[in-house]
């Protein structure tokens, strides 16, 4: 009995470094977003390379596709600009790229120097729609569904690993529904 | 004629320039009490983040078109989470959060109660399960020793 009460101490003591030890683990930055499992916020935007036309989430409407966040000043869209470009080769998904305030001219250059691997970018240069999409934290990739629901938002740079293990998966899976 | 024009011109502007103090002073205080998600240990009132100036203008202009604070502060939720609360919600996932605290100290009233309980029983504090001597024993032998005469 008297050894047992002992333990206590030390119970509560390995509780909390065991919650210590799972924050340590957990980037405060990833703030969860409501979005997921929502509809896609609606937008109807000019066109970066063809100003003149426009695209909206209501013709990507019926198929799955990533919305990815991007823009010429932003550093971490240089890491991960190579997997978009592979992914674009692959041919698995359409990419549709948000370029989020940012100059015209500017992110014309930066695809012209790194690569275009988007179906389309459409210039969201107030970053009005990022606010409806909730974007903090430029690059962002959303997946939405054939009907039109935010599946999976990856925050920061995409990764191989988040590539391999979350998003073309849950893109095959969202294919075959 | 023309004085007249001109004081209600004047009054017509500092009637606009105290709506508009008015509701700056709302818009300060409803930026104070949400967060900025950029730098996350500011308010948006703080921050200086591109991203908190755009929320600022969109809080404003939702302001503006006669929203309520509420009205905002669920703009904002819908599209960031209860996150940009400084004061987040009463609800399932954050029952742990509020209760918590008063959880724990009920917890530590009881043993409080227990442990003067048991003192209150008559063992002299002693809770060791009587695996060591009382120390009422210390007590008597200590006692004996002050009483006895000085040699």
């Amino acid at each position: 009995m008297k050894s047992l009460r002992l333990l206590i101490p030390l119970a509560i003591f390995v509780v909390i470094v065991g919650f210590l030890w799972a924050g340590l683990g957990r980037d405060p930055r990833e703030v969860p977003s409501p979005l997921v499992g929502k509809p896609a916020p609606v937008f109807d935007l000019a066109q970066l390379k063809q100003p003149d036309k426009k695209l909206g989430t209501a013709d990507m409407k019926g198929q799955v596709w990533l919305l990815n966040v991007w823009a010429s000043w932003c550093v971490s869209c240089r890491v991960e600009h190579p997997l978009l470009v592979e992914l674009a080769k692959a041919n698995v998904v359409p990419v549709i790229g948000l370029n989020y305030k940012d100059k015209n001219d500017a992110g014309l250059a930066w695809l012209a120097q790194n690569g275009d691997p988007y179906r389309l970018s459409v210039v969201d240069a107030d970053g009005r729609v990022g606010i409806d999409w909730g974007v903090y934290g430029v690059p962002e990739t959303f997946v939405v569904d054939k009907n039109g629901i935010i599946r999976y938002k990856q925050i920061g740079p995409i990764t191989v690993e988040a590539l391999e293990q979350k998003i073309l998966p849950l893109v095959r899976e969202l294919q075959k529904a | 004629m023309k004085a007249f024009a001109l004081a209600l011109l004047l009054a017509a502007a500092s009637a606009l320039a105290q709506a508009d103090a008015a509701l700056d002073a709302r818009l300060k205080k409803l930026e104070e009490e949400l967060r900025c998600l950029v730098c996350q240990n500011q308010s948006l009132a703080d921050s200086s983040a591109p991203l908190a100036e755009d929320l600022r203008r969109e809080v404003r202009a939702l302001a503006v078109a006669g929203k309520d604070d509420e009205q905002i502060k669920q703009f904002l939720v819908a599209r960031y989470g209860d996150f940009v609360l400084y004061d987040p919600p009463v609800k399932r996932i954050t029952w742990l959060l509020w209760f918590g605290p008063f959880a724990l100290l009920a917890v530590g009233a009881g043993v409080w109660w227990m442990v003067a309980r048991r003192r209150r029983n008559g063992n002299g504090g002693n809770n060791d399960d009587g695996d060591n001597p009382p120390p009422t024993a210390g007590v008597d032998k200590a006692r004996e020793l002050l009483d006895s005469p000085l040699e």
